[in-house]
């Protein structure tokens, strides 16, 4: 029992590991991190890019840098930027943005999603399945760019029309507001509604379509039978009986929306302005910044890894077929 | 109660699988709406640039950021660039990346997925470690940090990066997939009978999952699509001076609300063609995998 | 006796389906008196299930009901869902087929009991939940206080029907409606189950609806029962009647084509040619007037009404002639040589499996021992029968000696080779001697492939050449009794018995010595049943062949083969010529397993002593000292304490005993006739 828990946790690193070799070894070899210096006008002197050159470690073989890189990280320590910025003072506060809208978004989108998706069924071809059919078909259709986008640009004219700002769409919150500690929780909040609404829009499509699906493999089971043979009358034996049989797959489909998460945060991040993890990578891959990009990448591989781990537990907790 | 929905096999003409295939498929009208749009809209990608005289290129000097007009359908950009012929440019690239990669990554996840399934042990623990893997670094990530590596090649590359990275799921399907056919007693007789492995894999194994591979291969390319065209959004997919629908929506995206033709035509034409092939897709599914919940019963509920 | 309970008048349902509109029932009309048993008995497709799920309103939405159903004088056609539910598991409640599948899995049984007392307000739920204890005790659950927290799946198939019937009498019904309750359950487990509804009848005095197609379990059981086919009743008498003086040619069809295990010895059994009707689009006319061997031309232009034979003894038949059923045994018997040459050895094999546990953690906490230390052989031209229960280990067996590798420990010898010694090449060449035909021929035939293409698969896989291949597919076909013409179609345009026989026409492309059948006929209708059967036996005898006949039904088994295996928890408890077994068994789970067999014959079925087993079957994870089947052995029960250490400490070895080559291993073991 044990042996084996220790096992699967050794596995566990070893994949983050190899995950975030990977991301460096990549990065490593495709990024050209001295070109900006070498481009700029009037051209920096010899000296200088030898020496950033050293800095960087650029002489040394791949292996060697990640050795290097990955011993500062297991002190905390993740190294720094190209412009010499330390990696991990930036770190907490851009894992704390990321994981704000992570979390939102994954709760509004299940809890959402799994509503729609019971309603879908139970009233299986009627006018309200369709609407939900096609709703949730049009969201995972639109990339999240372009649902972050026109929300966006809803939110403007929204604005526009009120005279006000209804709704905030860039940053996560607004710089230098007075007030006290309330006023800032509800700017806050304001500031959080687009963008957890573009991050939960997909997900809740994806969770409703799941949630249908499984609703009604169950709504056509032998065990309902049983249920409304005993006499429970048919809505009592969907909800009591049904739903909660139903939502046994959910746990499994959550570990793959997450992964559907953190890539569409990468967007949303982006088009709302929040300094993120998603948003650092991207500013990573562009500024060719190995360290950024291998930092986000392990960042990414424990999340996913933790919430594979989520989802079995969530699993565990919804079936009782399943035991430790 | 299965009894009377199964009724006694009524004898069927050899071709009659087809065509119930085919009248499942047509009996669901968003489907066939999406398979249209699908068809309207490689016509329209690949025939349109022959109704209008400006090339995706090619800049008018006399419209800067002009509206839609007679002369330029969907308007000009900042340059003068024609946009109905960028868009139908970007159109054609977004769907061929996305027709190659479904076609591509449903084959690599089909050849891993049984051969991991079927012979098991260390080869299924190798393949599955690496699908885990890919799992845990998203590939958007891979590819994103790749993107340096062909900046200026051909967008060829890109195909083959999406594809070499978009297998795992549909893999880890296959794989369950041919663990259970593997005990299927049609596969147990072929082996008791001496057929070998390969030809087992080929002949029982594939045939009996392809309607879910072609299913897969549909959903993939709505995937790919989005895919491409998000690593396009940020810079990382296909390249200027090529263009594709997420380049087009990037560079349309800041002007979008005073000039909204440098983005709507582009972003409705996106979300046209991914619901398009998700609900060809979905169409599908009903049609050709018999255990789908909502085929038979439908019509009956009517 | 009393007013009906209930009173089905010109009952008709249909659903829309694919092909048109399938009437599944048919104007049926039926009554049931309180605590009366009527037995309704049909093949698959006959409309019986469908009938008792109308009458507890349980039709999905799409069917289309007409006629009336009352219970108590009431109506309960078009009965809203609010109300019906105050009658559905008070005063009617049902038992459904599958146990397996009629529990909701996140709930404990406890729970799930108690439900049913709480949802009608019978009690309040703490007072519930001690009453639903009760239930699980009087259904025979042992440690009911405690196993009443656990979940179904923890539960065996027997087990969870019990819960299904403690569920279905909580709220003591009027009327309970069985359907199929024993189908997916074993012999000895049906007996105990059987047994527990006769106990439900006392306690509630409820009438009884119990649906099977299997006609024995209503010899000892039903008073009255009817025949249903193609969603009509065509015939309908007090149970003795019905046995013993069947009109309908349809019914004395049904009794001829089973085979019994009460009588001895083979012959061939008289199969009913031909396929039920499709229900979509019927024509005019008897629906059976294609399968009936005494139609005349009013048979198929005019549709015939149920009629009176005798007394209450009705019959929808122009031909209705009441008769004793023709005899089990037609024309010759079918005799055939065994020799001594033995074709396959099995000698102290053993197959472990590992128990995997936990879905987050998933590890190996053991193995099971599937099959521990089997030895028999057979012998060339014979047929041996391995039968046992589910779980027993008889496929194991099977697919171990398939594989053709070397088992983990003992031998496998098949026509003089030693298994261990094979090499690639020569285990390809081995495997066209060694066949198999597996039970459910529609998983057993690659569904996407034509009649020829399978045909000719194991042909190709040995390198015959394609002109030979051209010649050989049809001729298999002729061999199995159908049409060369069938090669192009595909698996699904057959029935469950055609697909049987091309099943058995690969098996045979190679012309094999050997071939081992897994269960070849369970998963057919009896009628079709004793087509394959015949067949099979006619081979045998023009092809030479050695046949290994697993299965779990006896009556089948005595039928056909020679000798006859039993196998029990991994174990062969008792060997023998098959006269010699079935007249006079000596191992106790034998006599068990035989006295369970229920006899399509009231009278005998009455007076039968049967054995029942108590609890279940150990679970092979946690395998006893001694005799493993000692927990449920009703010998070790009654033997004197000192006597008893002897079955927990050693386990018993193969003895021979009575008639040349009986053997059974039991320290006790003792004759007993329990047919």
């Amino acid at each position: 029992m044990t042996g084996f828990l220790a096992r699967r946790l050794v596995n566990y690193v070893l994949l983050c590991l190899v995950a975030t070799f990977l991301a460096f070894a990549l990065g490593s070899a495709t990024f050209s991190p001295l070109g900006q210096l070498q481009g700029r006008n009037p051209p920096p002197p010899a000296s200088v890019i030898a020496a950033k050159r050293a800095a960087l470690r650029l002489d040394e073989p791949i292996p060697a840098r990640f050795v290097a890189w990955m011993g500062g990280v297991v002190h905390g320590d993740f190294g720094s930027t190209i412009d010499g910025q330390p990696i991990t003072d930036e770190l907490a506060r851009r894992i704390g943005v990321s994981l704000r809208l992570f979390t939102l978004g994954a709760a509004v989108g299940i809890a959402a999603g799994v509503v729609l998706g019971v309603v879908s069924a139970i009233r299986q071809y009627r006018p309200s399945d369709y609407a939900a059919t096609l709703f949730s078909f049009l969201m995972l259709s639109t990339p999240t760019f372009l649902v972050g986008t026109l929300l966006k640009f809803g939110a403007l004219r929204l604005n526009e029309l009120t005279g006000t700002t209804v709704l905030s769409f860039t940053g996560e919150s607004s710089p230098g507001l007075p007030g006290g500690w309330w006023a800032h929780l509800g700017d806050r909040l304001a500031h959080l509604v687009l963008p957890t609404l573009a991050i939960a829009l997909a997900q809740i499509a994806l969770y409703s379509r799941y949630q249908r699906s499984a609703m009604l493999d169950v709504v056509g089971s032998d065990f309902l039978r049983t249920a409304q043979a005993k006499g429970l009358t048919r809505r009592r034996v969907l909800f009591k009986h049904g739903l909660r049989t139903a939502l046994i797959p959910m746990a499994t489909l959550f570990a793959f929306g997450f992964g559907l998460l953190i890539t569409s945060s990468v967007f949303t991040e982006r088009i709302f302005g929040w300094y993120g993890m998603g948003d650092w990578f991207v500013y990573g891959v562009t500024q060719n910044d190995t360290n950024i990009v291998a930092t986000v990448t392990l960042f990414v591989a424990v999340v996913v890894l933790v919430s594979g781990w989520l989802s079995d537990v969530l699993y565990a907790a919804l079936d009782p077929r399943i035991r430790l | 109660m299965t009894e009377t929905l199964r009724p006694v096999a009524p004898l069927m003409e050899r071709s009659s699988r087809g065509w119930m295939v085919v009248r499942r498929f047509l009996r669901r009208r968003l489907s066939v709406i999406g398979l249209v749009c699908v068809v309207l809209l490689y016509a329209l990608a690949f025939l349109g640039p022959l109704l209008t005289p400006w090339s995706y290129a090619e800049q008018d000097p006399t419209a800067y950021l002009a509206p839609p007009s007679a002369q330029h359908w969907f308007g000009t950009t900042q340059i003068g660039e024609d946009v109905f012929a960028q868009t139908l440019r970007g159109l054609q690239k977004s769907l061929t990346i996305g027709l190659l990669v479904g076609v591509i990554s449903t084959g690599i996840a089909a050849v891993v997925g049984t051969v991991a399934g079927y012979f098991g042990g260390w080869v299924d623990r190798i393949l599955m470690w690496v699908v885990d893997l890919l799992l845990v670094i998203p590939s958007f990530l891979i590819i994103a940090i790749l993107s340096p590596a062909f900046r200026g090649k051909t967008w060829l590359i890109l195909v083959i990066l999406l594809a070499a990275f978009s297998w795992m799921i549909t893999a880890r399907i296959v794989r369950g997939l041919t663990l259970s056919l593997r005990e299927r007693e049609f596969v147990l007789a072929a082996r008791f009978m001496g057929v070998s492995p390969w030809r087992i894999i080929a002949r029982h194994i594939v045939p009996n999952m392809a309607s879910i591979l072609i299913i897969d291969a549909t959903i993939t390319v709505g995937t790919a699509i989005l895919t491409e065209t998000g690593l396009s959004f940020l810079g990382f997919g296909v390249q200027p001076p090529d263009v594709s629908l997420g380049t087009l929506i990037a560079s349309g995206t800041n002007s979008a609300l005073t000039f909204p033709w440098l983005f709507l035509f582009s972003g409705g034409l996106l979300a046209l063609t991914v619901l398009s092939v998700n609900f060809v897709g979905d169409g599908l599914r009903d049609a050709l995998d018999p255990t789908s919940t909502h085929a038979g019963r439908r019509r009956s509920g009517e | 006796m009393s007013e009906p309970v209930l009173t089905v008048t010109d009952l008709t349902v249909s659903f829309p389906t694919e092909q048109g509109r399938l009437t599944a029932v048919r104007a049926l009309s039926y009554h049931v008196k309180a605590g009366e048993v009527l037995g309704i008995a049909g093949e698959s497709g006959s409309g019986k299930s469908v009938s008792s799920m109308a009458v507890m309103g349980l039709l999905p939405a799409h069917a289309t009901i007409t006629g009336s159903i009352r219970f108590q004088g009431r109506e309960l056609l078009g009965l809203p869902d609010a109300e019906f539910s105050q009658i559905r598991g008070r005063r009617i409640s049902m038992i459904f087929q599958d146990p397996l599948s009629a529990l909701t899995p996140v709930y404990s049984v406890g729970d799930q009991v108690a439900e049913a007392l709480v949802v009608h307000g019978a009690l309040p739920a703490r007072a519930a939940r001690a009453r639903a204890v009760e239930l699980l005790d009087v259904v025979g659950i042992p440690d009911a206080a405690r196993r009443a927290r656990a979940f179904p799946h923890e539960f065996s198939g027997g087990m969870r029907q019990r819960v299904v019937i403690a569920m279905a009498i909580a709220n003591n019904p009027d009327l309970i409606i069985a359907d199929e309750p024993t189908t997916a359950l074993d012999v000895t487990v049906q007996a105990q189950v059987m047994q527990v509804l006769a106990t439900a009848r006392e306690v509630t005095g409820a009438g009884i609806v119990l649906i099977t197609h299997d006609l024995g379990v209503l010899a000892g059981f039903a008073d009255r029962v009817q025949v249903m086919y193609a969603g009509r009743i065509v015939e309908t008498a007090e149970v003795d009647d019905i046995f013993y003086r069947p009109a309908m040619p349809y019914t004395r069809g049904l009794l001829a084509a089973v085979p019994r295990v009460d009588t001895t010895r083979r012959g061939t059994l008289v199969p009913i040619e031909g396929q039920p009707p499709s229900l979509v689009g019927l024509g005019p006319g008897c629906p059976f007037a294609p399968r009936c061997p005494l139609v005349i031309e009013q048979c198929r232009s005019t549709e015939p009404d149920l009629a009176s034979v005798s007394g209450t003894h009705q019959c929808a038949c122009y031909r209705a002639a009441p008769a004793a059923p023709a005899p089990l045994v037609s024309g010759i018997e079918s005799y055939h040589n065994v020799s001594h040459s033995r074709v396959l050895v099995v000698e102290h094999l053993v197959r472990h499996y590992p128990v995997r546990k936990g879905t987050i953690l998933p590890r190996q906490v053991g193995t099971v021992p599937a099959v521990d230390d089997i030895s028999f052989e057979l012998r060339e031209q014979e047929t041996l029968g391995l039968v046992g229960e589910s779980g027993c280990g008889k496929t194991s067996t099977l697919m171990e000696i398939l594989n053709l590798t070397p088992p983990a420990q003992g031998r496998i010898e098949v026509l003089g080779i030693d298994v261990s010694t094979l090499d690639r090449r020569r285990r390809r060449h081995l495997r066209a001697d060694l066949q198999v035909v597996f039970q459910d021929p529609i998983a057993f035939l690659d569904p996407r492939l034509p009649v020829f293409d399978l045909l000719a698969e194991p042909l190709r896989a040995h390198r015959v050449p394609a002109a030979e291949i051209h010649q050989r597919v049809p001729e298999l076909l002729k061999l199995v009794g159908m049409s060369p013409e069938h090669a192009s179609r595909y698996p699904a345009e057959f029935s469950g018995g055609q697909r049987q026989r091309i099943g058995i026409a690969r098996a045979l492309a190679l012309e094999p010595k050997v071939l081992l059948l897994d269960e070849p006929v369970s998963a057919l209708d009896v009628s079709i049943q004793a087509g394959v059967l015949n067949l099979l036996e006619e081979l045998q005898g023009r092809l030479g062949l050695a046949l290994l006949f697993v299965a779990h039904d006896l009556a089948v088994v005595r039928h056909i083969a020679d000798r006859v295996a039993v196998m029990c928890l991994g174990k062969i408890v008792e060997v023998g010529p098959v006269d010699a077994v079935y007249t006079a068994p000596q191992h106790p789970y034998t006599q068990a397993l035989l006295s369970a067999i229920p006899i399509p014959d009231p009278a005998k079925e009455r007076a039968r002593e049967r054995i029942l087993l108590t609890g279940d079957l150990p679970s092979l994870a946690e395998m006893p000292s001694g005799c493993r089947f000692r927990a449920r052995c009703f010998r070790y029960a009654a033997l004197p304490v000192e006597l008893r250490s002897r079955c927990e400490q050693e386990e018993p070895a193969q003895q021979a005993r009575g008639a040349a080559g009986h053997e059974s291993a039991c320290h006790y073991a003792a004759a007993h006739a329990v047919l």
